[in-house]
């Protein structure tokens, strides 16, 4: 160092603070490409199209099971005693009126379905994303105690749900299985995933 | 050629030459031969030295399995029995590396212990305690990615429930799962990142880690079962510790009998148990991911089950679940505080009060009991008025879990201590 000079703090600091909030804003820009790169790819996008669930054979009381972006869909023929008994279970859900939960509009109803007779749900449950088991049939045979009305249970953290898919209240799940956008296209054949109105 | 002055000549050409480019004998000496550690060390001072040692274990082990394993949804979990069945020594590698995951929060768990009962957390050695922190939460999360790998069904419906949490959060967390699967359910796109993340992303972090706890620890200096300073009484003439021993020879002939039994009881669970009676690997985790179907029990490997039992005992309220999330969260990060919570005289258990030892037993006893629990279906313990008695059990000892830390800063003051001795005690 020759001559002293006095050394201008302002300009320095001035500088500092640019071109650090340059360097900042360029090295944020970048970063988007990379965590924009973790997002579903437009083939993940594209495998949730709509798909068929045929349903010609498909007794009362009984269900099948379908698969709807790597989801399991389950759709349940109900009896009309089922239909019958979830009228009295709106004391023993936490959202008797699905107010919370998420389904189209067209499913938000008593029996949660387009046709009365048919329910369609995601059968993932809404706690943590475990698949319920099927336990239809009311009664002790369930394993769930003598008085369980039929429905579902998840085994990874014991929530229950009833035929139309309504979370029992005290349980994990906070709201409603999820009801995906659907449409009969015939007595015999639903569209999952696709209900013509563009959902 | 011109030597630095502070470099003395070793009489070796070769070290000499490398001495004046890189501070090679200067680093031993600061960090090995003339790092200068309590001579009171105990049998707790064992389980540094030794995660470090199963970190080597599991880097090595890994590198040689990452040759075998595919990270794809189609062939993950077949290349993983081809590395069990065909590949020579494959089995050997697997099963080292999978006990060495275990193995490696054994060894973690106790050596936080030893921290406990020492106040290794205590000023001035806070930030060895966040790095140290920081360790653990990566290690989490290296356990977490790793444990998908094999593809079994255990790896699907873990990481499946794991990255839901992070919907549970109100708002963003929707986007921010799928964002973290790259799917909207756990598939091919989430092996494969998850891979990424296991064998590069952590490990790097956590070797980086490591080396800033070290050298942390190394600039003030290792605490000792007295807690006792020794940099205070120093020898006048060589400014070395009169209580400190250089770490080699003493300490490393001390780690190595450490070592040898912990690589006796390591080769046992190896070659005998490998899969711990389902603890170490889970019977579930032998069947392929199915992403239609739930197995009827899941629980995670047993070093995330006290968490998971909480997890488990908090309600849905409000119509969301975020709060055992929160709790969950809380348990792991309120260890982050335990230098500014604590408020004690004294660092050592050996001089505290029988408050303090109150409530370490207390908060012992909550961690094994919830670990317990987490292991175990809800309902295992059957019904009182209708509600689990192992989730009434898992609430009671989250509270103390909690009020561990949380009363911390009242019961450590109101402690009746003994004073603490002038020198290490031996």
């Amino acid at each position: 160092m020759g001559e002293e000079k006095k050394v201008d703090g302002g300009k320095r600091r001035l500088l500092l603070v640019a071109s650090g909030l340059a360097g900042g804003a360029a090295a944020a820009a970048v970063a988007v490409p990379f965590l924009g790169s973790m997002q579903p790819s437009a083939r993940a996008r594209a495998a949730g199209a709509p798909v068929e669930v045929n349903i010609s054979k498909l007794e009362p009381g009984m269900m099948v099971r379908a698969e709807w972006r790597s989801k399991p869909v389950w759709v349940v023929r109900r009896t009309p005693e089922m239909l019958t008994a979830l009228k009295a279970m709106d004391e023993r859900v936490a959202d008797p009126a699905s107010e919370q939960s998420v389904q189209p509009e067209y499913a938000k109803n008593e029996h949660r379905s387009t046709k009365p007779e048919f329910l369609v749900v995601v059968g993932i449950c809404t706690h943590l994303g475990c698949s319920p088991t099927d336990k239809l049939k009311p009664g002790g045979e369930s394993g769930l105690g003598e008085d369980w009305p039929g429905g579902f249970f998840c085994p990874c953290h014991g929530s229950k749900f009833d035929l139309a898919g309504r979370v029992f209240k005290g349980v994990p799940a906070p709201i409603n299985l999820v009801v995906p956008p659907y449409v009969f296209v015939s007595d015999t054949r639903l569209i999952v995933g696709s209900d013509g109105k563009g959902a | 050629m011109s030597k630095s002055p502070a470099q003395p000549q070793s009489g070796n050409a070769i070290l000499d030459w490398i001495d004046a480019r890189f501070p090679l004998t200067a680093l031993w000496k600061q960090h090995i031969s003339e790092y200068y550690a309590p001579k009171n060390f105990n049998f707790w001072y064992y389980f540094g030295s030794l995660a470090m040692f199963v970190l080597v274990i599991q880097i090595v082990s890994g590198i040689f399995l990452t040759m075998n394993y595919k990270p794809d949804a189609q062939h993950a979990f077949q290349s993983v029995e081809y590395i069990m069945r065909d590949v020579y020594g494959g089995w050997l590698i697997r099963y080292i590396h999978s006990t060495g995951a275990s193995m490696f929060f054994v060894v973690i768990y106790l050596h936080m212990f030893r921290g406990l009962i020492y106040g290794s957390y205590r000023q001035p050695r806070e930030l060895i305690w966040l790095f140290g922190m920081i360790i653990y939460l990566a290690l989490m999360g290296e356990a977490f990615f790793g444990y998908l790998l094999p593809w079994g069904q255990m790896s699907y419906w873990g990481a499946q429930v794991i990255v839901n949490l992070f919907g549970a959060i109100p708002i963003v967390g929707e986007d921010l799962a799928v964002w973290i699967r790259g799917d909207y359910v756990v598939s091919d796109a989430t092996l494969n990142r998850f891979f990424a993340f296991h064998v590069i992303a952590i490990p790097l972090v956590l070797v980086m880690l490591v080396a800033a706890h070290i050298i942390a620890l190394h600039e003030v200096g290792s605490n000792n079962p007295d807690g006792v300073e020794i940099k205070k009484k120093k020898d006048p003439k060589t400014g070395i510790p009169l209580d400190g021993i250089p770490f080699h020879p003493y300490y490393t002939i001390k780690d190595l009998v450490g070592v040898v039994v912990f690589l006796a009881v390591f080769s046992f669970i190896i070659f005998f148990v490998p899969d711990m009676g389902g603890y170490f690997l889970e019977a579930n985790n032998f069947i392929p991911a199915d992403p239609m179907k739930t197995p009827p029990h899941i629980a995670p490997v047993w070093y995330f089950t006290p968490y998971y039992a909480m997890l488990r005992a908090v309600p849905a309220l409000l119509g969301t679940q975020v709060w055992g999330v929160l709790v969950m969260g809380g348990a792991v990060m309120i260890f982050f505080l335990l230098p500014w919570l604590d408020r004690g005289a004294v660092k050592s258990i050996r001089y505290r009060g029988t408050l303090y030892k109150g409530w370490l037993a207390a908060f012992v006893v909550s961690f094994l009991v919830l670990g317990v629990l987490g292991t175990q279906p809800t309902d295992f313990l059957g019904q009182v008025n209708k509600m689990d008695v192992a989730v009434i059990l898992a609430r009671v000892f989250t509270v103390v879990y909690f009020a561990f830390f949380v009363l911390m800063p009242w019961y450590t003051k109101a402690d009746r201590t003994l004073p603490e001795p002038d020198r290490v005690t031996g």
